[in-house]
């Protein structure tokens, strides 16, 4: 009500304002900011027209007309979706609602983001013109459009590309945990229901649950940080050795360091997992019996030894990588540092500890939270060597499957999707909490304002 | 001892180490090349050196019954096209979040790059559902589509740092001297930022190539496979039954990418320090 009313009033004010300067060119009129915030409330761009902002206006009004006459429908029928995940069993398909619901929450938001700034830019345009701010010519605005647009047409394309891959998935696995949603109750035979936070509380509660979570989950730090480590130390302490000034043919034993990281990993722990097999694989059948004599080590049958061999694998895989940024930074350090430390009797511990880890660690921080970021979800080398396996009694998971390997099994072996999303979300969560915590403290989260 | 005896003794030591690991890194590659020689299919008769010289794997694989140059074809198509791809956006969204002011640019790159540490294999059902709503599923465009648009964070990341370390100056003067914002970044970023280019380029033309996961959930008729399926499907069933042949085709994948891959290591290296630690 007092709305409409301070409407009318204001607009009787400009109504007043311009019988007054009728004579003055029509430009003179002093919008109202509120007037124009609210009119591009009612419908977009009428506060530009408002403003006296044709061109404006009329793109801001055809861009909502056209929204509502092709989406509404859409988006009407994706939130019935996604608020039932449908009625009838049968015809309705929870999952592919569950999608459109997910989509066109999406669009809602984009939607509801223009008009935020459809509102905002009316007020901020009356503002302007009630400061004594003249509208500049055709060309000129078209200029200004331009440069405050630039940073967004930039990003535009990326960030479409990014809501689908990224956003849309990653709501679409959120809301998958609150519903019961696996291989006995799936659509289009069955309808799915959100049960809000039954699969959480079953992972804690469910012994087999329970047991495999805890001991899949230790596993995987395990794995995470020995893994990480040992590539990360072997890397460094090869850089260092090869960096030695003594040492002669570098670029050749450079190259040669490098190798493992130029042959595709898919390639090697196929041909590791061959090369481990308990019965005829290279490693038992070449190395271990003639040296030590006995079977040969069951590397795929028992899952200590199998862990040992992903570790193994592991670190083969990734010391190049850290080898070569290392033997970057190594080269970078002046040599005034260690000239000063001669200088004052420093130890080659000494140097070590003082000038070449800080200087290495502090160069490559984030490259090397990240390596144990893709670690925690290195899917390829624990299902391509042994598909997570050898399987363990008791749990539904095998000894070497890590979290992610985990939730592959349980979304396309036993199709468990619900509980494979559940610890999905577990697993993101601590991943993005740590890389989170540990970005902050490297500098690469400052940022300088600039331009 | 000696100070001159103490430093030999370190230098052979070195070696030595070396030596070892170069055992080590060379074993299993030059096992495969063994392998990929030996007649028959069966693991368990062949040895790393064979006996009987033979290069039929590698005759089967251009023979008629395989399909492996069309996998060889796909893999190139999607690499190449995601390699590109991949190139243009991340730089016009680096360009953008080095240079402007714009909302969402504080922490925008961040909660993407956060957000992309949640693990995918649920990403998996949500994009196979909608790569089938729009009709690209079981197609390249539909994979190189969800190549591009994942790897956006972390590679607009790492330009960007790159980025920041160009002086502001530069483009200042670019602009001073009439050059508009696309002039300025084609004529002014793009060239000093080859580097980190091309390493943005040379992963995600790496990525594709023998991502897994992916292209074994998106693709499903056998002529669209990409090399990585392909190939994994030599030995999926019978392992040990067509190792060799796998062998003989991985030979073939490794040797063209490990020559590029060495080729520009050491822009990679360079590229990577300056652009993933700076910013």
């Amino acid at each position: 009500m007092s709305v409409s009313a301070s409407q009318k009033s204001s607009e009787n004010i400009s109504e007043n304002r311009k019988n007054k300067n009728k004579n003055k060119q029509p430009k003179d009129r002093r919008p109202n900011p509120r007037t124009a915030m609210i009119l591009s409330i009612l419908f977009a761009g009428l506060g530009q027209l408002y403003n006296r902002r044709f061109l404006k206006g009329s793109i801001f009004a055809i861009i909502e007309a056209a929204f509502l006459v092709t989406l509404l429908q859409f988006l009407n029928f994706g939130i019935w979706g996604l608020r039932t995940l449908g009625t009838i069993p049968g015809t309705d398909h929870s999952i592919r609602l569950l999608v459109l619901g997910v989509l066109s929450l999406i669009i809602l938001v984009i939607a509801g983001a223009l008009y935020v700034f459809n509102v905002l830019d009316a007020k901020k345009q009356a503002e302007k013109i009630r400061n004594g701010w003249r509208p500049a010519s055709f060309r000129q605005s078209l200029r200004e459009f331009y440069d405050n647009a630039f940073p967004y047409l930039m990003t535009f394309p990326g960030l479409l590309l990014m809501i689908f891959v990224v956003i849309f998935p990653l709501l679409f696995s959120v809301l998958l945990a609150f519903t019961n949603y696996n291989l006995f109750n799936s659509p289009p035979r069955n309808l799915v229901d959100w049960v809000g936070f039954e699969n959480f509380v079953n992972l804690i509660t469910v012994p087999i649950w329970q047991d495999t979570f805890v001991s899949v989950f230790s596993w995987t730090i395990v794995w995470t940080v020995v893994a990480t480590t040992l590539q990360i130390a072997l890397g460094l302490f090869l850089a260092l050795l090869v960096n030695d000034p003594r040492i002669k043919f570098k670029k050749l034993i450079r190259t040669i360091l490098i190798l493992p990281w130029a042959v595709p990993a898919f390639v090697t722990i196929l041909v590791f997992s061959a090369m481990f097999n308990d019965d005829f694989g290279a490693i038992n059948r070449d190395i271990i019996i003639p040296l030590i004599g006995g079977e040969g080590l069951p590397w795929l049958s028992d899952p200590l030894y199998a862990r040992i061999a992903v570790i193994m694998i592991q670190t083969w895989l990734g010391f190049p990588f850290i080898f070569a940024l290392f033997t970057g930074v190594l080269q970078s350090i002046s040599k005034d540092w260690y000239e000063a430390a001669d200088v004052d009797g420093g130890s080659r511990l000494q140097k070590f500890r003082h000038i070449t880890f800080p200087h290495v660690m502090f160069a490559t921080a984030p490259l090397l939270i990240m390596q144990y970021a893709q670690n925690f979800n290195n899917f390829n080398i624990i299902y391509l060597f042994n598909e997570g396996g050898p399987p363990v009694r008791g749990q539904n998971a095998g000894g070497t499957d890590i979290l992610i390997s985990w939730v592959y099994k349980l979304t396309f072996d036993t199709n468990n999707y619900s509980m494979a999303a559940v610890i999905s979300i577990i697993m993101g969560l601590v991943v993005s909490i740590f890389a989170f915590y540990q970005f902050r403290k490297t500098r690469s989260f400052k940022e300088e304002g600039e331009i | 001892m000696n100070r001159k005896t103490k430093s030999k003794l370190e230098v052979t030591a070195i070696y030595v180490i070396l030596a070892i690991v170069s055992v080590v890194i060379f074993y299993p590659l030059i096992w495969t090349f063994g392998m990929s020689l030996n007649q028959g299919t069966s693991l368990y008769s062949s040895t790393l050196i064979p006996e009987n010289l033979s290069l039929e794997h590698y005759q089967w694989l251009f023979g008629p019954e395989s399909d492996y140059l069309l996998w060889y074809k796909n893999s190139l198509i999607v690499s190449i096209a995601t390699a590109v791809g991949s190139v243009v956006i991340t730089s016009l969204v680096a360009y953008a979040f080095s240079r402007y002011q714009f909302v969402g640019r504080k922490n925008g790159l961040y909660v993407f790059l956060l957000l992309q540490m949640f693990p995918v294999m649920m990403a998996m059902v949500a994009l196979y559902i909608f790569l089938n709503m729009i009709g690209l599923l079981d197609t390249l465009s539909g994979l190189i589509l969800i190549y591009l648009g994942g790897q956006i964070p972390f590679n607009a990341w790492l330009v960007k740092g790159y980025f920041d370390t160009i002086p502001r100056e530069l483009d200042q003067a670019a602009r001073i001297d009439g050059a508009g914002h696309l002039r300025v970044f084609w004529s002014v970023m793009l060239p000093l930022a080859k580097p980190i280019l091309a390493v943005v380029a040379l992963f995600n033309f790496m990525m594709p190539m023998f991502d897994f996961l992916l292209p074994s959930i998106i693709l499903s008729s056998q002529e669209n496979y990409t090399l990585a399926v392909g190939l994994y499907n030599f030995i999926n069933d019978q392992f040990a039954n067509n190792f060799t042949r796998f062998a003989a085709g991985s030979v073939l994948v490794a040797l063209p990418i490990a020559a590029i891959y060495l080729y520009l290591q050491r822009y990679l290296i360079s590229g990577l320090t300056a652009g993933g630690t700076k910013g």
